[in-house]
């Protein structure tokens, strides 16, 4: 048919392309880190992002769900996604073993101004899986670590066996180039030995200069309100807290409308919003 | 812009003509007072005087159900074969119709190109024509009563003429095919066009004003008047299925039931359904009809205006139309304006 030959056919953004599940490794009570590969080699070392962005991940026969990408762009090769089983795709997804084939497409969204982040101080609070965003962040700025001032971590869950990537966070605690504030609601193991305490109680541990300092919050919905008290406490401007959003997502390109906020989609415009988008665009948070 | 006559005598024999640009689609009716866009084989079957059909011509690119991919368990998903290459003339479509189309076109363009969408958009001709509004007809405030593109040939009833605008090379083949059935604009054909264009223009009965509902949007975000909205919505998503303009969609994996092949549909959604905002975990961003209600006046008359700048909104009164509840739009706009005055 030589007029499908002739000019170039726009690439359906749909198409979710083959993709390997590579290891999986259980977290904490239904939640797995998925380590995922693209098949064609080519598209698996040229795949970039930037920390905050997401992917569609499509289950085969099941359906599609939008994933934040939970690794940093800074160790290339596979992406990992922090997933909770919470929906019909997360339960197909743990019923998957490793070398099994999914789709993935992406990567979407705005994810994080890093070029605006880049000569300032990272504050990164996250509670629950809100770690799973912030987690690629965090490796983008320790692996790029003189590109940034002081990098501050704080992470709540409710008791230690709830904290994803708690090994790997607890070993951040004596690095001197990162402080890193793990806290957990409560301990009854009574072997917990870094805070106990919401969140919020963090800041008392932490000397914050808003005006050289960027928030990015990651968390529930409670979470948000509370930190946001303490940021706004201390005259942190608004357009520097940054803020990771959930919707439904049916298309992640800004088509099926359902992950739209007051006149912004989370897909493109976000996931990531400051306080200031927040204040005007209504039921944001 | 090329502009020609047709005697109304000669119609006929031009929509014969249209025929071998692909296969003809026009208003025709379906039931005592209902009308579709439908394939006619002539004109007899052509309702030339209409208002408005069920549905929008959104039909013929974004399907009410579509396969986007076929899958199976050991290739992942595939692009469905492709649609034969044939083309559709679509006559009789109203200006308010293709602004709709304008719209979508936005909406599926731009960074990511919907594929499905635009290919079926280049398979079709818009061969447009001129209408009398009715008493639900507000296109004349949402500025979508006449249009200069998007067709590829305009009629306007000039009496025993139409006088024809030409928008695009399509077009001029589809005249120049038929070149013996048309004649060159004359002085009475100008002034009957004028004549006509005030009385359509005297003809309307509904208006909205649109000038900085934007900021009085903003303004009554927390009005009663949502509430009583959200009251009378039954949340059966008619408006959206019907409108011009409304786009989304929610996508599903069916399989087969070899249990191992399968397609991935998608299909038209409505932001006034209960289950439209709800993430997996059960958390529903928008739980409140009222909400819902909310959402869908703000995308369409704030968020799109700050979007595209313009709203999504084609006066074409589907939504009031075919309401079970009687919701009607203007009557919403007005309350919200009104109440400032108060």
């Amino acid at each position: 048919m030589s007029n499908h030959c002739s000019g170039v056919r726009p690439e359906n953004p749909y198409l979710p392309h083959p993709a390997r599940i590579i290891r999986t490794l259980p977290q904490i009570p239904d939640h797995q880190l998925f380590q995922i590969r693209f098949e064609k080699e080519q598209m698996a070392e040229s795949f970039t992002y930037r920390p905050g962005q997401f992917v569609m991940l499509s289950v085969i026969g099941t359906g599609e769900a939008p994933f934040s990408i939970s690794s940093s762009p800074t160790r290339p090769g596979n992406i990992e996604l922090c997933v909770r089983r919470i929906g019909h795709v997360t339960d197909a997804l743990f019923r998957l073993r490793p070398n099994a084939l999914v789709g993935v497409r992406g990567p979407y969204g705005n994810g994080f101004p890093i070029e605006k982040l880049e000569g300032n101080n990272l504050l990164l609070v996250a509670g629950g899986l809100g770690m799973a965003p912030l987690r690629s962040l965090l490796w983008y700025a320790l692996d790029n670590r003189s590109k940034f001032n002081n990098v501050t971590l704080m992470y709540g869950a409710k008791n230690p066996d709830d904290m994803l990537f708690k090994y790997e966070l607890l070993n951040l605690i004596d690095r001197a180039d990162v402080k890193c504030l793990l806290t957990v609601d409560t301990d009854e193991s009574g072997i917990w030995k870094a805070h106990v305490g919401v969140v919020t109680t963090l800041f008392g541990h932490a000397e914050i200069d808003p005006s050289n300092t960027y928030a990015a919050i990651c968390g529930p919905e409670i979470m948000f309100k509370f930190v946001l008290n303490e940021l706004l406490k201390r005259n942190f401007p608004k357009d520097r807290i940054l803020m990771s959003l959930e919707r439904n997502m049916q298309c992640g390109v800004g088509k099926c409308g359902h992950c739209m906020v007051g006149y912004k989609y989370t897909c493109l415009d976000g996931p990531i919003f400051t306080y200031w988008d927040a204040i005007n665009l209504p039921e944001m948070i | 812009m090329r502009i020609v006559i047709l005697p109304k005598e000669n119609l006929a024999e031009f929509i014969g003509h249209l025929r071998s640009f692909g296969e003809l689609h026009a208003p025709t009716k379906r039931g005592e007072k209902s009308l579709v866009f439908a394939p006619v084989s002539d004109l007899s079957e052509i309702e030339l005087n209409y208002t408005r059909t069920i549905l929008p011509l959104k039909k013929y690119f974004f399907k009410a159900t579509d396969v986007m991919f076929n899958f199976c368990a050991e290739k992942g998903y595939e692009l469905p074969v492709e649609e034969a290459d044939k083309k559709y003339v679509i006559f009789g479509v109203h200006p308010c119709e293709i602004h709709g189309l304008k719209i979508l076109d936005l909406v599926f363009g731009g960074k990511y190109v919907d594929t499905y969408y635009f290919a079926r958009r280049s398979k079709v001709a818009i061969i447009g024509l001129d209408c009398i509004p009715d008493d639900l007809c507000f296109c004349r405030s949402t500025g979508t009563d006449f249009v200069d593109t998007g067709f590829d040939l305009f009629l306007s009833d000039i009496g025993d003429s139409y006088l024809v605008r030409v928008g695009t090379s399509l077009g001029d083949d589809m005249v120049r095919a038929a070149d013996s059935l048309f004649r060159q604009v004359k002085k009475e054909d100008r002034e009957a066009y004028k004549r006509n264009s005030v009385q359509r223009r005297d003809s309307f009965q509904a208006e909205i004003q649109l000038q900085d509902l934007p900021g009085i949007m903003d303004l009554e975000y927390e009005s009663h008047v949502w509430e009583e909205v959200g009251e009378k919505c039954l949340s059966c998503g008619i408006c959206s299925m019907v409108c011009p303009t409304c786009y989304c969609y929610s996508v599903f994996d069916e399989l087969s039931l070899d249990g191992n092949t399968g397609q991935r549909k998608r299909i038209w959604d409505s932001c006034l359904f209960k289950d439209y905002a709800l993430v997996a975990g059960g958390h529903n961003f928008r739980a409140q009809r009222s909400s819902r209600v909310k959402n869908r006046y703000f995308h369409k008359q704030r968020g799109f205006v700050s979007q595209y700048g313009r709203p999504s909104c084609v006066g074409c009164g589907r939504c009031k139309a075919y309401c079970p509840a009687g919701i009607d739009i203007v009557e919403v706009i007005s309350k919200l304006r009104s109440e400032i005055r108060v």
